[in-house]
């Protein structure tokens, strides 16, 4: 009898499991393609979205911000997500809209002296070309530096800014920027660079040609180290009726605390 | 499939002849048990074709030639280039270096625990040897993250000690488990008659166990640096965190790659030709597996003859 009972249990809670799935019907789907750098700040934002309208789906396939340029222009997405603005070229067909600023801190030791860096000697410093501390007002130690995988939205952007694409002389390429952080709080000798929401006081933040990284200073473009993050549409055919409203969604006011809460600043509107 | 028709029908033939009724339970017990013992086969069959598919494409495309013996490994540069050389030397000078450091220690750990040490004693060491195996890697290397790269750096005055050298380090540790319990129990199999004799023959202790019980345990303990072998080259997450990660050829006190965090560390963001060679890298990486588990075999086979 005992077995009996439990059979019957085992067999419910089967039925249940089966039955608790696929109840899901979502009746439309809004595409979006592009940027590995985005895939925090569309996250949080479809996220957000699809609890308000459950009735529709985001999607995100992270293919790097050329491929969604190419998605749009094909047509094999609805939204296309770049990390860098579009080309003259490129926005003869498209349409581009700023959603939110992604603000790259440089963070060196605490015991570091070094205060303030400009754009060019980080360069040099990541190419190898200034290897040791003195040159640019330090300690006489040498240069670590410290970078992300090569596959980082991070990285390429640092890299695209610094100009030292496919020239870094990394010491350590590390997987995280919790990692990256670590390192650098721990090595006196350490540079590195890093999301600026994700940095923690146990670094010191240096100034780039004299501007601290502020949600301020990245707002109005003083703070060089800096990258739009870009929704790209085509600019001739109108969007579906779903993805209109997560474009909407995504552009209004209502999107910033999830851009903020996905460690980026949102734009000045 | 078939096997499993003929298990169940043999089954069947065997309950009718004996006149038994037809017990329900034992006959769906006894297919689930198939079906397990099966599962471990199916899963290794699926994981080495899976390998082969989707990494042969890439080793076609780069040559096989460039791709072993290339010594740059540039996955997302404007010209790509995937040698994966140096991840091979690393992987091979990185295990040597634990093997080397890992193998003494744990031999004369496993010497201590059966030959030397008071039964609590070795009961404490035991325990302690067995949490060692029992710690995750990501927290081995977050300590050597936080302790042992610092310490590098500080006690050879280097300029940043995430290297090679940090790498062997938390290597050697984490191989240490298994080296002590399989060479141990090797060391324990020696027959006592062994050790009596060499005592009266008027041998000290020392010259016991280096010239009697540790020859006699030999074939054990090499399984057990073998097993060592498996486990350091095998390892990602601890010398991901140590290691640097820079795709240089391997030098001491340089930072370097493992094959293991070639494959993790871009896995995530990888696309076209980069991922497939990613699944090559994977391929190569089975392949030094097998060739140690074949070793691993043929050393067990041998001993029990």
């Amino acid at each position: 009898m005992k077995k009996f009972i439990s059979l019957i249990c085992v067999t419910m809670l089967i039925v249940g499991i089966i039955t608790g799935c696929g109840n899901n019907d979502t009746s439309a789907t809004v595409s979006t393609d592009g940027s590995t750098s985005m895939e925090k700040v569309i996250g949080y934002l479809s996220e957000a979205y699809m609890e308000k309208n459950p009735n529709v789906k985001v999607t995100y396939n992270p293919t790097g911000s050329g491929s969604g340029i190419q998605a749009v222009i094909d047509g094999r997405c609805d939204i296309g997500l770049s990390s860098r603005d579009l080309t003259e070229e490129e926005k003869a067909n498209l349409k581009e809209t700023v959603i939110a600023i992604d603000g790259i801190a440089i963070i060196v030791n605490p015991e570091n002296p070094v205060k303030n860096l400009s754009v060019e000697q980080i360069g040099e410093i990541y190419r190898g070309e200034i290897t040791n501390w003195k040159d640019i007002g330090g300690n006489d130690t040498p240069i670590v530096c410290i970078g992300r995988e090569a596959a980082s939205g991070t990285r390429d952007g640092f890299e695209a800014i610094t100009d030292t694409k496919d020239k870094c002389k990394y010491n350590q390429e590390l997987t995280s920027t919790g990692d990256v952080v670590q390192t650098v709080a721990g090595n006196p000798n350490a540079i590195g660079y890093a999301s600026l929401a994700s940095v923690k006081d146990n670094v010191k933040i240096l100034t780039v040609d004299n501007v601290e990284p502020t949600t301020h200073t990245i707002q109005e473009g003083s703070y060089k180290i800096q990258r739009n993050f870009v929704l790209v549409t085509k600019s001739n055919s109108p969007l579906s009726e779903a993805a209109q409203a997560f474009y909407n969604f995504a552009t209004s006011d209502d999107a910033d605390d999830f851009i903020i809460n996905s460690g980026e600043i949102p734009i000045k509107r | 499939m078939k096997i499993l028709e003929t298990a169940i029908t043999n089954k069947l033939g065997k309950t009718t002849k004996q006149a038994k009724p037809v017990n329900m339970l034992e006959m769906i017990m006894n297919l689930i048990f198939t079906v397990c013992g099966l599962i471990a086969v199916v899963f290794v069959l699926l994981i080495t074709a899976f390998l082969i598919v989707s990494g042969v494409p890439a080793i076609k495309e780069i040559g096989i030639i460039d791709f072993l013996t290339g010594d740059i490994w540039a996955s997302t540069a404007e010209t790509p280039l995937y040698g994966i050389l140096p991840f091979i030397m690393t992987s091979v000078y990185g295990t040597l270096g634990a093997i080397l450091i890992g193998v003494p220690i744990g031999l004369l750990c496993a010497v201590f625990l059966a030959e030397i040490a008071h039964k609590k004693i070795a009961g404490i060491v035991r325990s302690a040897v067995d949490l060692l195996a029992g710690i995750p890697s990501a927290v081995y290397g977050l300590i050597g993250m936080i302790i042992i790269v610092p310490a590098v750096r500080e006690i050879f005055d280097l300029p940043d000690g995430a290297n090679l050298f940090s790498a062997i380090i938390v290597l050697a540790i984490m191989i240490l488990p298994s080296v002590i319990s399989v060479s141990e129990t090797a060391i324990k199999a020696v027959p006592k008659e062994y050790k009596e004799a060499s005592l009266a023959l008027g041998a000290t202790k020392t010259e016991t166990v280096f010239k009697v019980i540790v020859p006699a345990a030999k074939s054990g303990i090499l399984t057990a640096v073998v097993l060592g072998i498996g486990r350091a080259i095998g390892e990602a997450m601890a010398v991901m965190m140590v290691a640097g990660n820079v795709a240089n050829m391997p030098g001491l006190f340089k930072s370097v790659r493992f094959l293991t965090t070639a494959v993790a560390s871009e896995m995530s963001y990888s696309s076209g030709l980069q991922r497939e060679a990613l699944f090559s890298i994977a391929l190569v990486l089975f392949v030094f597996i097998m060739i140690i588990n074949l070793v691993l075999n043929l050393i067990v086979k041998r001993n029990k003859r």
